[in-house]
């Protein structure tokens, strides 16, 4: 079987996961009591029961669950994801100007956590049981460790306010500005510390088996300098159970930018997300809810893909 | 001078239960185009005494003491770039497990032309060249092809012949064989024997033949060393071994292999099974399962001696050695096994190459 | 061309004389060492981790602490009528005369830790401010646990639909990342203790029963679980008598590594603002006051104290908390370092 077709078939296998993602968020937001008329409402006495009707049949929130629901799938797959009432804008215009915010964010940890996490992880394990691989490996755990709002709190205080590297509220530049960087270093140290300690700690664990096969005493028998041995033989191998991690990660990734954005006040969708939460914007809510599982569904898939290609045994089956 | 010379070779490992010696003591020689057994069962230390050769010996492994001397030079006082330099290129290694020991993400070409490349100093071109002739010489159909396939998409036995294919690809004067056949099926491993020893021949390799076959052992080689718990146990000529053993373990060995036209009721397993390195008998470590064993063999740790003369035969030079009691008249009884010769034997049969 | 060569016939080699003599020698080969089962053995290399015994220590210290930094009452009862705590820890100390303090003083010998915004000790608030993190930490991965042990094993074991369906349902709850749905599910339910439990216990579940699944799989080949079904045994109790105690192993390093996970939940959420109300002490909520001192600035002096104590808190209980994850895991590892060679390595 071809790639191509490998890649329609685990394609085809998300479609049922996002699906029932679908449906897992419209019911954990639709189950709540009150809705966000109750919320308008709260803020407008004058408004009548009967006109709290109409505005209920306006917005669909007096029909049964099921046919709410069959009406945002519609819309959704329209790519209309609704309006958020309390602010009276649409959830896509909403959306579309954080979404850059968060991808940026995410991006910088990604890149920071991988940096970091493989040329630490190829060092524990060739020094496996020395001075160096115990060192790292406290860092590592105390990297998984520490709540990733406090490291972003304690990086403001010494960064911005101790010594004054930082300004405490970076100003606003338009996103490809080269200061952007610069302003993006402690949000993305917080945001991909977790993750570069955790893969770190699971390339170190993958190299280290991968060093005790036989393959490697054969690399070695062949002549071949230690520097290839490991760099070429060993670290093809272990990136390979690297990568089927990597979208469990990206988890990890999503999760943390809801707090850092809020830590950083980074105008992303994760601090737009707590602040639907407190305001009860329901589409609001399940735009970004289902976002985050559709980045995941789409991690996993890139993940298998990678996977594929990295292995020659996986026959893409 | 010959090819390489082991002397006195000591290998500890220091485990959690303890510390294990997994060669104790070995000396042997392997003269230059000649063909060297090593025999004996699993955990006896044959392949801790080859991987001591390339100094491969990993954690918890150490080389304790004793010289290995390649072409006159101690492989153990070398550099690392030194040992390097002879890895591959002047002594190299035919894995047991060919499945294993071909790393599956790379193709097997590359894997026999990056040794090339690196040990040769041949381009890219010349090395794949050279690469897919090997790989032609081995047996391997269609090699142009096949030079880009996967170590998963070979059979056993095609793995098998690439891994020779790499053994060979620099022209090494010695090649250590681990239980080259062990993971194929008998008519495989007939054409694989016969295929290594027309190799070697061809490029006038030695050979350290690692196995616990010995039939392998007869068919193959011109000079064996028996190994048991660590420590050589017996040293002969291929003939005389068979013809004339003179260690109750290799007469044990021998008694169990089962044969055609076999007479005797059942198959005499040598009782018990070696002892875990840990904690080796006292004395005589074959004592426990030794039919002849008294006393004298719990308390006197048998050397290696000539069990004609009694004379000591520890070195390397020694090419007849015996490591039991009653060769130094400390046993009390005798070894009353008696070998008989009966007609053609369809299985052992010592190869030709010594006529 | 082979010359006449002739068969080999050993005789004499009696094997009987070794078999039926009296051993020469102490020496047997079951003389060694006797046998541990796994978890002695587990334990006894998890007693010898110096990094696991620290974790455990700091965790026993800590719990301790929390408990009895204030009196617990239940439905009006004192059932733990110690007070380590040297204030109330909601006691807003610039009101009372008699306590000279103030508002984000500085750490002195009546405030070790200083004082928060409200003029509240803060050394009193960190001591108690464990108790809801670190014991929703202990009942969510309890709960998940057990329901993703008893959810895995069915799946595993009736395999088939029962198995595609049950393990579809968990593909879709790890299509989220779980913070994301706590912070759903509380934003529903509201704050408060056993809320917290269902938003961490909704999406906890599901890694135990993957994992459990896994392990039940490769357990199923095994013989004796064959074994006991053609002797008749009934499907429940093979999976609770054979299966899962052996399945049980990785499930306890999955929920030693989970419980530090749960802790920074909750003080996340917490810190959100959407966990307790706030002026609660919790350590999350308590950092929750401090963000907004510290982005805009108290005017001079910067209260590090208030930032550092509580967060640092949560930081050293969970670090414990995995050290003693990671004990568990390298204890019950099966493949550990050392036991691979028998002398040869064939």
């Amino acid at each position: 079987m071809g790639l191509r077709r490998f890649v329609l078939k685990r394609v085809l296998l998300t479609v049922p996961i996002l699906f029932g993602v679908s449906v897992i968020t419209f019911v954990l937001v639709n189950v709540a009591p009150g809705d966000p008329v109750d919320v308008i409402v709260a803020f407008n006495p004058d408004i009548g029961p009967a006109e709290k009707a109409q505005m209920r049949e306006y917005y669909g929130l007096d029909q049964p669950v099921w046919a709410q629901y069959l009406r945002w799938v519609g819309n959704l797959l329209q790519g209309d994801l609704g309006e958020a009432i309390t602010r009276n804008r649409s959830v896509n215009a909403i959306f579309m100007s954080r979404l850059p915010e968060t991808i940026v964010l995410g991006l910088f940890g990604w890149a920071f956590a991988i940096i970091i996490a493989i040329p630490t992880g190829i060092y524990a394990a060739v020094r496996k049981d020395e001075m160096g691989d115990h060192v790292s490996r406290i860092i590592a755990l105390s990297g998984i460790s520490i709540p990733n709002f406090w490291l972003g709190l304690m990086l403001i205080l010494f960064g911005a306010l101790t010594f004054n590297l930082w300004p405490v509220l970076p100003p606003r530049k338009p996103l490809l500005h080269p200061d952007t960087l610069w302003f993006l270093l402690l949000p993305g140290i917080t945001i991909g510390t977790a993750s570069a300690s955790t893969m770190m700690r699971i390339m170190r664990s993958s190299m280290a088996e991968e060093i005790n096969k036989e393959y490697v005493t054969a690399a070695r028998a062949k002549g071949l300098p230690e520097r290839t041995v490991i760099l070429k033989h060993v670290l093809r191998n272990s990136l390979i159970s690297v990568t089927t991690v990597a979208a469990f990660l990206t988890a990890g990734i999503v999760s943390g930018s809801v707090v850092v954005e809020v830590v950083f006040s980074w105008p992303g969708l994760g601090r737009e997300f707590v602040q639907a939460l407190n305001a009860r914007e329901t589409n609001l809510i399940l735009a970004i809810t289902l976002f985050t599982g559709v980045a995941l569904v789409i991690a996993n898939l890139l993940a298998d893909i990678v996977y594929a290609l990295l292995d020659p045994r996986i026959r893409y089956g | 001078m010959a090819l390489l010379e082991v002397e006195d070779l000591t290998v500890n490992f220091y485990t959690e239960e303890g510390v294990v010696t997994a060669a104790d003591e070995v000396s042997y020689r392997v003269e230059r185009g000649e063909k060297f057994g090593i025999v004996g069962e699993s955990g006896a230390g044959k392949s801790v005494t080859s991987m001591s050769l390339m100094r491969l010996i990993e954690d918890p492994g150490r080389i304790e003491s004793g010289e290995i001397r390649f072409k006159g030079e101690d492989i153990l006082e070398m550099s690392e770039t030194e040992v390097r330099e002879l890895r591959g290129n002047e002594i190299a290694m035919i894995f047991q497990d060919a499945q294993t020991a071909l790393n599956p993400v790379f193709t097997v070409g590359e894997q026999i032309s990056e040794a090339i490349r690196h040990n040769l100093g041949y381009d890219d071109d010349k090395a794949r060249e050279r690469t897919i002739r090997l790989l032609d010489e081995v047996g391997i159909p269609e090699a142009e092809a096949r030079y880009s396939d996967y170590p998963h998409e070979f059979s056993g036995g095609m793995q098998q012949r690439a891994v020779i294919a790499m053994a060979l690809s620099c022209d090494p004067d010695l090649l250590i064989a681990d239980e080259p056949t062990t993971a194929l099926d008998v008519t495989i491993e007939a054409k694989i024997l016969d295929q290594i020893e027309e190799l070697a021949e061809e490029f006038d390799t030695a050979i350290q033949l690692i196995t616990h076959d010995l039939g392998v052992i007869a068919k193959v080689c011109d000079r064996v060393m028996v190994m048991y718990a660590g420590k050589p146990v017996e040293k002969a000529a291929a003939e005389e071994l068979f013809y004339d053993p003179k260690h109750p373990y290799t007469v044990g060995l021998m008694s169990s292999i089962p044969r055609i036209g076999d007479t005797r009721d059942r198959l005499q397993t040598i009782p018990g099974t070696m002892p875990d390195l840990v904690d080796v008998p006292t004395g005589c470590s074959f004592h426990p399962r030794c039919p002849y064993a008294e006393a004298a063999c719990t308390r006197k740790e048998p050397k290696p001696v000539d069990p004609d003369t009694g004379m000591d035969a520890t070195g390397t030079d020694a090419d007849r050695a015996a490591a039991c009691l009653a060769y130094t008249g400390d046993l009390a009884g005798e070894l009353d096994y008696t070998v008989e010769v009966q007609g053609e034997d369809p299985r052992l049969q010592l190869g030709d190459h010594r006529e | 061309m082979s010359t006449q060569r002739g068969r080999i016939q050993i005789s004499g080699f009696d094997t009987e004389r070794v078999t039926e003599r009296e051993p020469l020698s102490a020496w047997s080969e079951a003389s060694r060492g006797t046998t541990q089962s796994r978890w002695q053995r587990a334990w006894g290399r998890f007693r010898r981790n110096r990094v696991a015994m620290i974790g455990i220590w700091t965790v026993a210290f800590m719990v301790v602490v929390t408990v009895f930094a204030r009196p617990v009452t239940v439905a009006g009862v004192t059932i733990q009528p110690i007070s380590l705590a040297p204030y109330d820890p909601s006691t807003i100390l610039y009101l009372d005369p008699a306590a000279d303090a103030g508002r984000f003083d500085p750490p002195s010998l009546t405030n070790p830790m200083g004082t928060d915004a409200n003029g509240r000790d803060l050394l009193s608030r960190v001591m108690v401010g464990g108790r809801a993190s670190i014991s929703i930490g202990f009942v969510v991965v309890f709960i998940t646990a057990s329901f993703g042990l008893v959810y895995g094993a069915i799946a595993g074991y009736y395999g088939g639909w029962v198995d595609e369906i049950m393990m579809r349902f968990v593909d879709t709850v790890f299509a989220f990342p779980a913070l994301v749905l706590a912070l759903v599910i509380v934003a529903i339910l509201g704050g408060g203790y056993w809320q917290l439990v269902a938003a961490f216990a909704f999406p906890g579940w599901a890694t135990y029963a993957r994992l459990i699944r896994g392990e039940i799989l490769s357990v199923k080949q095994n013989q004796y679980v064959t074994a006991a079904r053609a002797l008749g045994a009934r499907d429940r109790s093979i999976i609770f008598k054979h299966v899962v105690p052996n399945a049980v192993a990785p499930l306890i390093v999955q929920a030693s590594l989970s419980i530090g996970t749960v802790v920074i939940g909750v003080a996340a959420l917490g810190f959100l603002g959407l966990g307790f109300p706030p002026g609660t002490p919790e350590w999350g909520t308590m950092l929750d006051q401090t963000r907004q001192t510290l982005i805009q600035g108290p005017g001079g002096s910067i209260p590090w104290w208030a930032t550092v104590f509580p967060g640092g808190a949560i930081f050293l209980f969970v670090m414990a908390m995995n050290m003693i994850g990671d004990g568990v895991n390298d204890a019950l590892d099966a493949q550990q370092v050392g036991e691979a060679p028998q002398g040869g390595g064939e």
